[in-house]
C-alpha cells in the first residue's frame, strides 16, 4: 500500500484510506481530503519537506509525516 | 438592543477586507475571553445600532483548534442575529464545507460570494441564484476589495435578522444518515433547543466532546446515542465523524457541479509566481533577499533614522527643552522638573521611539501576509524550525530580534499555532538586539580588545540558546504533547489592498503603544523615583539613592557571577529599563562626567570588574530578560500572566545560569581558583541542561503516534 508521502511531484493519485485519528485526521478531512478525492502532488519544499499538493482546486501544504497517514492509489 | 451580525468564513477569503469595508474606522480590537485569538468588532457604517463581529477565519466548526472553538462558542452562546458567511468564489468546494455547517446553526445566514471580480476575470461562471436556492439561503455577489456588494450583503443580513428568517433545512446527507440524524433529534428532543435540533443532532452523531461535555449524559442516554450511531458506522465501515465529513463533501461536489462553469485554462498568474517563489533552487535566495530588504529597511536604515529622530530630536531635544523652559517659567520645583523631564518624557519617549520602526516593520509584515508570501515562508522554513518546536514563521521574529526585541515579539503574531507562538515570543529576544550591542562593544573593547570574535560569538550563542531551548522546552509538558498538524493552505498570491495593509499596520502599532505604554510609564516613574531619592525622600545623587541602596542589598546575588558589587547590581537593574543604559549607568556610578568619552568610561569599567566578571556581566545582561519595553510587550502578547511569568522566569533562570556557569568554571580555568561548591553547582547545572536536552518527552502524543515517529 502506498502512502501520499511516497508519491513523486507531478503525479495524481486518489485517496483510499486514513491511518491517523483525532485532530490530524479531522483536519485533513476538513481541508477536503476525503476518500476518493484526487490529489495532485505539486512539489516538495526546497529543504525536502513539507510537500505541496493540489486538492479540490486549491493548494495545500502538509508534512511528509502527515502525508504518511494517507493511503493512496 | 443592537443587531449583532457575525462575519464567518475561511482564512484568506477576504473577510478582513469586508470587515474593514463595512465598519470603517469604528473598530475595536481585543482578544476573545481567555485566549489570545484576536477579536474584532465594529459598528456598521451608517447603522449605529448594528454591531459586526469578525470571527476568526476557520475551515470548519470542528472542536479541534482554538479558532474553531472560539467561533463555535460565539455562534452558539452569544446568539448573533445573523451571520454573513464569506465564501471565496475562486475556491468554492472547500469554502462551502464551512457553509454547510453554518447553515445548521439555526441562525439567519447570508452568503457573501466574494472575490467575484477574480472569478469573472478568469472566465468562470457561478450561478449564484441556483446556489442560493439549493442551500436555502440568500447569496450576494461581492468583491470586497473593491467595495462591491458589501453593503448589500450587510443590509440583507439586517433584514433577515429582523424577520428571524433561518435557512430552510436541506437534506444534505444520504438517506441512512438523514434517518439516523432524525432518530437522534427525536430521541433527545426534550433536552435540545428546537431551533438548533439539526446542529445538535449532527454534533451528537459525531460524538463531539465539546458538545457532549456540557450535556452530561447519563449512561442510559449514552447507550441510547451509541445504539443509534453504531449500526450506521458498521454499515459504512467508518467512524461517524468521517461519514459526516465525506457526505458533506459529496453533497458539495454535486452542488458545485450544478452551479459552477469552469473556464479551464492553463496556469494562473499566481501559479506562475509560485513556481518561481518556492522553486527548489530559487526559493532560498528569494527568501533571503526579501528578508534582507525587510530587515534593512525597517531596522537598519529607515526605521533606525526615524527612531533616532524621535528619541534624540523630538523627545531628546525639542520636547525636553520645551518642557524644561516651560517648567522654569512657572517656577516648578526641582523634583517636579526631574519627574517630568527625566521620568515621564524620557520614559514615554523611549516607548514612542519604537513606533516608527514598528510601523515600517508592520507595513512589511502586512504586505507579506496579505500577498500570500507569509504562508510560503512557513512552507520553506518549516523543515528547520519544527525540529526545535518552532514554526517556519518563527524565522521572522528571530531575525527582527537582532534589531529590536519589541517588534520581534509583535511579529510573532503571524504564527497561528499557540504553542509555536508562545515559544517564539519567549526565545526571540535571546538574539542580541542593537541595544545589547552597546554592552558587547564596551565590554569587548575594554577587556578583550584583541578578541574580534566576541561580538559574532554572542550572536551564535543567541542562536544556540534558541535552538537548545527549543529542543529542551518541547519536551516539557507546557510545550510538548501532540505536534500541531501542519496542514496549511497556500493561498493564491494577490496584490494586497493598500488600505487593508495600512489598517493592519496601524492596529498593531496602536495596540503596542497602549498596552506597553502604560506599563512602561509606570516603570519609568518608579525607576526615576528610586534613582533620584534617598530613603529620607530627599533628592540625592544616584550614589546615595534608594536604587543604590537596593543595589547594595542585592549585590550578593551577583557575587557568584563574579561582579558582586553594588555598581554592577544597579547597572543590571537599569539595563532592564533599556539595555544600552547599563553602560551609561556604569559611567555615572564610576564618576565619569561625560559618558560619551569612551576612554574614561572604559577606565571606569576596567577598575570595577575582572575580565571574567565583565564577561559574565555581559552574558547576564544579554541573556536575562530583555528590557522593560520588551517584557511589557511579552505580557501583552502572551495575553495572560501565567505565560508571561513562565517566559520571563525562564529568561531569568537561563541568563543567570549561563553567567554563573561561565564565572564559576572560568575562575578555575583562568584564575586558578580551587574547585568548590560553586563549581560543583555549575557542573550540576550543566548536567541538568544536558539531561533536559536528551531526556525523552514528558508528553508523548498518542493521537499522532505514527506522525510523531515519522517526524
Amino acid at each position: 500500500m502506498k502512502t501520499l508521502k511516497e508519491i513523486n511531484p507531478g503525479e495524481t493519485v486518489s485517496v483510499l484510506a486514513f491511518n491517523g485519528t483525532g485532530a490530524l485526521r479531522r483536519r485533513l478531512m476538513d481541508m477536503g481530503i476525503t476518500k476518493g478525492t484526487k490529489i495532485f502532488v505539486r512539489k516538495v519544499a526546497p529543504l525536502g519537506d513539507p510537500i505541496e499538493i493540489t486538492v479540490r482546486g486549491y493548494e495545500l501544504s502538509l508534512r511528509k509525516g502527515e502525508a504518511e497517514n494517507i493511503e493512496v492509489g | 438592543m443592537p443587531t449583532k451580525i457575525a462575519l464567518a468564513g475561511n482564512p484568506n477569503c477576504g473577510k478582513t477586507t469586508l470587515f474593514n469595508d463595512l465598519t470603517g474606522s469604528s473598530q475595536y480590537v481585543g482578544n476573545w475571553p481567555g485566549v489570545t485569538v484576536e477579536k474584532k468588532e465594529g459598528r456598521l457604517k451608517g447603522h449605529k445600532d448594528v454591531i459586526i463581529t469578525d470571527l476568526p477565519g476557520v475551515y470548519s466548526l470542528s472542536p479541534y483548534t482554538l479558532e474553531e472553538v472560539v467561533s463555535r462558542n460565539y455562534l452558539i452562546n452569544e446568539h448573533p442575529d445573523a451571520i454573513i458567511n464569506l465564501v471565496d468564489g475562486t475556491n468554492l468546494e472547500r469554502n462551502l464545507y464551512l457553509t454547510t455547517q453554518i447553515l445548521e446553526l439555526g441562525i439567519p445566514v447570508v452568503i457573501s460570494l466574494n472575490m467575484m471580480d477574480i472569478v469573472k476575470k478568469s472566465g468562470d461562471r457561478i450561478d449564484s441564484l441556483k446556489l442560493g436556492a439549493s442551500l436555502g439561503c440568500e447569496v450576494v455577489e461581492t468583491a470586497a476589495i473593491k467595495g462591491e456588494g458589501s453593503l448589500e450583503a450587510a443590509e440583507k443580513a439586517i433584514a433577515l435578522a429582523k424577520g428571524k428568517q433561518t435557512p430552510a433545512p436541506q437534506g444534505k446527507f444520504s438517506k441512512q444518515v438523514e434517518e439516523t440524524l432524525s432518530g437522534i433529534a427525536k430521541a433527545f428532543k426534550d433536552i435540545l433547543e428546537p431551533q438548533r435540533a439539526r446542529w445538535y443532532a449532527v454534533k451528537l452523531f459525531e460524538r463531539d466532546e465539546k458538545v457532549l461535555g456540557p450535556l452530561q449524559f447519563s449512561s442510559e442516554q449514552k447507550n441510547k446515542l451509541e445504539s443509534l450511531i453504531l449500526p450506521i458506522e458498521e454499515e459504512y465501515g467508518d467512524d461517524s465523524e468521517t461519514i459526516i465529513t465525506n457526505e458533506r463533501y459529496e453533497y458539495i461536489a454535486q452542488l458545485v457541479n450544478k452551479c459552477l462553469r469552469k473556464n479551464s485554462k492553463g496556469m494562473s498568474v499566481s501559479d506562475k509566481i509560485d513556481r518561481i517563489a518556492t522553486n527548489r533552487f530559487l526559493a532560498l535566495p528569494i527568501f533571503a533577499a526579501i528578508m534582507f530588504l525587510m530587515y534593512y529597511t525597517s531596522v537598519t536604515t529607515l526605521g533606525r533614522i526615524a527612531t533616532d529622530w524621535v528619541n534624540d530630536t523630538l523627545f531628546g531635544t525639542w520636547i525636553t527643552n520645551g518642557a524644561t523652559a516651560a517648567l522654569s517659567t512657572v517656577g516648578a520645583a526641582d523634583w517636579l522638573n526631574g519627574l517630568i523631564v527625566n521620568g515621564i518624557i524620557g520614559g514615554v519617549g523611549t516607548v514612542l521611539g519604537f513606533v516608527p520602526q514598528m510601523l515600517i516593520l508592520f507595513f512589511f509584515l502586512s504586505l507579506l501576509e496579505d500577498s500570500g508570501y507569509m504562508a510560503r515562508v512557513a512552507f520553506i522554513m518549516d523543515r528547520i524550525f519544527r525540529k526545535f518546536g518552532l514554526s517556519g514563521k518563527s524565522f521572522i521574529p528571530i531575525l527582527i530580534g537582532t534589531g529590536c526585541g519589541v517588534p520581534a515579539i509583535m511579529a510573532a503574531r503571524t504564527i497561528e499555532n499557540e504553542k509555536d507562538r508562545r515559544m517564539t515570543i519567549m526565545l526571540s529576544t535571546f538574539m542580541p538586539c542593537t541595544a545589547k550591542t552597546v554592552i558587547i562593544a564596551m565590554i569587548a573593547s575594554t577587556f578583550f580588545p584583541k578578541s574580534f570574535w566576541i561580538a559574532p560569538a554572542m550572536y551564535f550563542l543567541g542562536i544556540a540558546i534558541i535552538i537548545l531551548s527549543g529542543i529542551g522546552l518541547k519536551k516539557t509538558a507546557y510545550f510538548g504533547g501532540e505536534p500541531a498538524p501542519f496542514v496549511m493552505e497556500l493561498p493564491p498570491y494577490h496584490i494586497p489592498a493598500l488600505k487593508g495593509v495600512l489598517i493592519h499596520m496601524w492596529e498593531r502599532s496602536r495596540a503596542f503603544v497602549i498596552k506597553a505604554g502604560t506599563i512602561i510609564f509606570t516603570a519609568c516613574v518608579l525607576i526615576w523615583f528610586l534613582s533620584s531619592f534617598g530613603w529620607t525622600l530627599k533628592m540625592v545623587d544616584i550614589e546615595s539613592s534608594m536604587l543604590a541602596g537596593i543595589g547594595h542589598a542585592i549585590a550578593w546575588l551577583f557575587a557568584p557571577l563574579g561582579f558582586g558589587n553594588w555598581k554592577g547590581a544597579v547597572a543590571t537593574i537599569s539595563a532592564l529599563m533599556a539595555k544600552e543604559s547599563a553602560i551609561g549607568t556604569l559611567a555615572v556610578l564610576n564618576g565619569v562626567a561625560d559618558p560619551n568619552n569612551t576612554q574614561f568610561v572604559m577606565t571606569g569599567i576596567a577598575s570595577m570588574f575582572t575580565a571574567l566578571g565583565a564577561f559574565s556581566f555581559m552574558l547576564l545582561n544579554l541573556f536575562d530578560p530583555p528590557c522593560i519595553v520588551a517584557m511589557a510587550t511579552t505580557s501583552r502578547e502572551m495575553g495572560n500572566s501565567k505565560w508571561t511569568a513562565i517566559a520571563i522566569g525562564y529568561q531569568v533562570v537561563l541568563g543567570y545560569s549561563i553567567a554563573f556557569i561561565v564565572n564559576q568554571l572560568g575562575s578555575v580555568l583562568f584564575y586558578g581558583a580551587s574547585f568548590g561548591i560553586g563549581q560543583s553547582i555549575a557542573l550540576l547545572l550543566l548536567a541538568l541542561a544536558v539531561f533536559l536536552l536528551i531526556r525523552p518527552s514528558s508528553h508523548r502524543g498518542t493521537m499522532f503516534g505514527r506522525a510523531g515517529k515519522a517526524i
